[in-house]
């Protein structure tokens, strides 16, 4: 029998302020308040309270038969807290249905995988105590930011203590292999890799609005179908996707929200499918291959690679700029430098300074809050600029007040050994 | 006299010079009407006459008017609407296009028209620039003066159909040749316009010894014919409250426009080197312009996006605070007819680095002067004022003693020199 995996990413980045060069060294202050709370209210609306909400009824109806799984960014969880709180309620309550999985990812959805090994598994550490703490759960799957994965950022994660990890079922890896199974990842281990079937994924995430493409308006019986198609050895598909698909990027008026509720009826009624979990497609299926991916992919654009985030000189400069301050960071105990540090490492920023053209263009300014990708990058540092500064500032602060503490100590520790020497004395010359 | 722009609204050096101009020549005891293509409200007048010209009532029957009325409908057939590339983003794009009104008088057959301008910089700049000498042949004859002055060829043809309709001399001022806009690659149409302004004036006044070099080799004007006089700087009361800086680094600057013009890339290359000596300083690139993007790239390339900044255009007070937190100017400028804004730094206490292809270099005493194009030598030039504060310290206080010789006062005085002459001659040239 095969199964359907749904998984829905949920992340939201905290934007920054039009933030200039007379800013730096004077004000701290980088996030956009009322345009990071008025996105989140409007996708709250559009999306996560309806579909949850829809989600939540299908969950209850079938006992535990229609399953799905999300990661949800730590940086999408602190905004929920902060502008959205109903939000956050509506999602705990899917959770307590027990039959949603949720999957590891970095706290801010950054790109630290590709950046530095100790980074990337304190951020994955940060977002796993983060969910436990607000779900309750404690996951065993892992997704990497933008589905990222090589050999060995793979290998990372499996002695990180997971399962098995998400990503994209590229063309480049797979070449005439199917998506549709469970793999292990190079070199053979028992760690598995799911892999996303962006046929069928897409054409609800991309396609499903879309009155030029030749198979629109998708019905849910001309999907089944689809799937009825596959061979019946298969073992999974893995339909992943942002969440936002529903609603925010295909609007409830696309019928996107019906196509979600009508599909596991018509699946269970005209499909031999069933739907799983990540973690239950890792134990029940047996890997059928081994999948080697010696250079970097991921979900984003005709590439596949990293090229949405690190494909220009910008991308590249701002990277490391950001990275070179990781040792000091270790230093560092300050909790609002520390978070601020969090929230500038979320690869969207990265993302506004693309300067790819055509079709991808297109996906990437939809998606920024610039009018240009030199904008973005200006800003970016201005804030980065800043950021340094005030990281150096309070790591000499401290410094300077461990030394004086030191010295405290000394002179209260001399002190006393002269006191207790004084009496010594005395009685000596007694 | 004809200008495009008056402060407060200027887009460049420009309006500011002649604002300057203007300040120093009632001081001599001139009379001055000064034509703008449209007033905004808010200008700085004082004591002279500031004309709108899309307010006034131009009678197109009259034969000179008519004349350049043709001219007028020739270029609004023929010329190509295209924003003029040399000028800030933030400036152009602003043409609204009006309709020309147009009153007829009953029982008179003259007719009375108004030409609406924008004054600004938009894909109509070329029409715009025509409009204006129609008007100015119709002023011609209402006001009363002794010489027509024009500054720069947006307003040559003004100057020339003035004269034409009023038989006075008429003096081109040069602030800036394309041959500075735009190096080699010069815009035809705007050359044309510059060299048929230079032939017809009278007399020309170069802003310096190097503008007026191009004005003879380039454009084949006798040098006879063109006068050097500098521009001046108006003095500003010293503001102590210096802002506290947000930055500990030395702060070495670029402000202006950022165009082929500025030599903007000398600039990043020549940070590259010194930040590799000298790490710890902050270079920033204040300004907006088409070369932007490409710096940045360049500087993404380079490698120090974390030590070199961009501002974007900034506003007057802005452009204050910048000056405030410099340590060093940089005004690498590829041609550059005169330059303002290293007067402006020493002004602020900033040492300054010009380079050789500038105006501002001929009266600059205590600057240190590289070619545009060296960059070692402007690196070393800015590592040595970062490094040496005695070297600094210096250029500070002698910078100071080099503006006392630059005021509008004096740029005016040498102005009227140029009216005198002219006057004696106006009946030989009105003939």
């Amino acid at each position: 029998m095969s199964a359907i995996c749904f998984y829905f990413q949920v992340h939201q980045p905290f934007r920054l302020r039009p933030y200039r060069f007379f800013d730096v060294g004077r004000s701290h202050n980088y996030f956009d308040e009322d345009m990071n709370s008025s996105i989140i209210k409007k996708v709250a609306e559009k999306c996560y309270l309806p579909a949850n909400e829809l989600l939540y009824d299908l969950l209850t109806h079938y006992k535990g038969d229609f399953k799905v799984s999300f990661s949800i960014s730590g940086t999408a969880l602190d905004q929920f807290e902060k502008y959205a709180p109903e939000v956050l309620a509506s999602f705990q309550k899917l959770v307590d249905t027990s039959h949603v999985e949720l999957l590891a990812e970095t706290y801010a959805h950054s790109l630290a995988s590709v950046a530095s090994k100790k980074e990337f598994r304190t951020q994955v550490r940060q977002h796993v105590k983060k969910i436990y703490s607000t779900f309750g759960q404690h996951p065993k799957v892992f997704r990497n930011t933008e589905l990222i994965y090589n050999d060995a950022i793979a290998h990372q994660v499996a002695e990180m203590g997971f399962k098995g990890m998400l990503t994209e079922g590229a063309d480049r890896v797979l070449a005439y292999k199917s998506p549709n199974y469970v793999y292990r990842a190079h070199p053979a281990s028992d760690f598995g890799v799911l892999l996303k079937n962006y046929k069928l994924s897409d054409d609800i995430a991309f396609r499903f609005s879309d009155q030029s493409w030749s198979q629109w308006p998708l019905s849910v019986d001309k999907y089944i179908q689809w799937l009825n198609r596959l061979p019946k050895q298969h073992q999974v598909v893995n339909l992943f996707m942002d969440y936002e698909t529903f609603g925010e990027h295909q609007w409830a008026d696309s019928g996107i929200f019906r196509f979600l509720q009508e599909l596991p009826a018509h699946v269970f009624s005209s499909s031999d499918y069933a739907f799983i979990h990540p973690s239950e497609a890792l134990e029940s299926f047996e890997p059928i291959d081994i999948l080697s991916v010696p250079e970097t992919i991921s979900w984003a654009d005709e590439a596949r690679d990293l090229s949405a985030w690190l494909g220009n000189n910008l991308q590249k400069d701002a990277f490391d700029s950001l990275y070179k301050l990781r040792k000091k960071i270790r230093k560092c105990d300050d909790q609002e430098i520390l978070r601020d540090w969090q929230y500038l490492q979320a690869s969207d920023h990265f993302y506004y300074m693309s300067t790819k053209d055509f079709a991808d263009g297109q996906v990437h300014k939809y998606f920024s809050p610039y009018p240009s990708p030199y904008l973005a990058f200006i800003n970016y540092m201005n804030v980065l600029s800043d950021f340094e500064i005030r990281l150096s500032r309070h790591l000499q602060t401290r410094a300077r007040s461990i030394k004086h503490n030191q010295l405290i100590k000394k002179l209260i520790r001399d002190e006393r050994l002269s006191t207790e020497k004084v009496p010594v004395k005395i009685r000596e010359v007694i | 006299m004809f200008g495009w722009e008056f402060p407060p609204h200027i887009s460049g050096g420009l309006g500011t010079a002649c604002y300057g101009i203007v300040t120093g020549l009632l001081q001599q005891g001139v009379q001055v009407t000064f034509v703008v293509p449209k007033l905004y409200g808010g200008e700085n007048r004082k004591a002279f006459r500031l004309v709108s010209a899309s307010d006034v009532l131009v009678n197109t029957a009259v034969p000179v008017t008519q004349k350049w009325s043709e001219r007028l409908q020739y270029i609004e057939a023929h010329s190509p609407l295209a924003p003029y590339a040399m000028l800030d983003p933030e400036e152009t794009g602003h043409t609204e296009v009006k309709e020309m009104e147009q009153l007829t008088i009953a029982d008179d057959k003259s007719r009375l028209k108004r030409f609406r301008m924008t004054g600004k910089y938009g894909n109509e700049l070329m029409q715009e620039v025509h409009k204006y000498a129609v008007v100015a042949s119709g002023i011609a004859g209402t006001y009363e003066y002794d010489v027509i002055h024009a500054h720069d060829w947006l307003t040559f043809p003004a100057g020339i159909a003035a004269k034409e309709a009023s038989g006075k001399p008429f003096v081109a001022h040069i602030h800036a040749t394309e041959y500075d806009r735009s190096g080699e690659n010069v815009n035809q149409a705007v050359f044309d316009l510059e060299k048929e302004g230079m032939e017809r004036a009278d007399h020309i006044i170069a802003v310096s010894e190097y503008t007026r070099q191009i004005v003879i080799d380039k454009y084949g004007i006798s040098p006879e014919k063109v006068s050097v006089v500098h521009n001046g700087i108006t003095t500003k009361g010293t503001d102590s409250t210096r802002l506290s800086k947000g930055v500990q680094e030395k702060v070495v600057t670029f402000m202006g426009r950022i165009t082929y013009q500025k030599g903007p890339e000398y600039f990043v290359r020549a940070a590259r080197k010194v930040l590799d000596v000298v790490p710890d300083v902050r270079f920033v690139m204040a300004g907006g312009g088409d070369k932007m993007d490409a710096m940045i790239d360049l500087v993404a390339e380079l490698k120090m996006s974390s030590r070199f900044h961009f501002t974007g255009f900034l506003n007057g007070p802005e452009v204050d605070e910048m000056y405030a937190i410099s340590d060093v100017f940089v005004m690498p400028s590829v041609s550059e007819p005169f330059g303002i804004a290293p007067l402006e730094a020493i002004q602020a206490n900033v040492p300054v680095i010009i380079s050789k292809q500038s105006g501002v270099s001929e009266v600059l005493k205590n600057a240190i002067k590289v070619d545009f194009w060296d960059v070692d030598a402007l690196a070393d030039a800015i590592a040595a004022l970062l490094q040496y504060n005695s070297l600094s310290g210096l250029f500070k206080e002698n910078g100071k003693s080099d503006l006392k010789e630059l005021n509008w006062k004096k740029s005016a005085s040498g102005i009227e020199e140029v009216y005198q002459k002219l006057k004696s001659y106006v009946p030989e040239i009105s003939q």
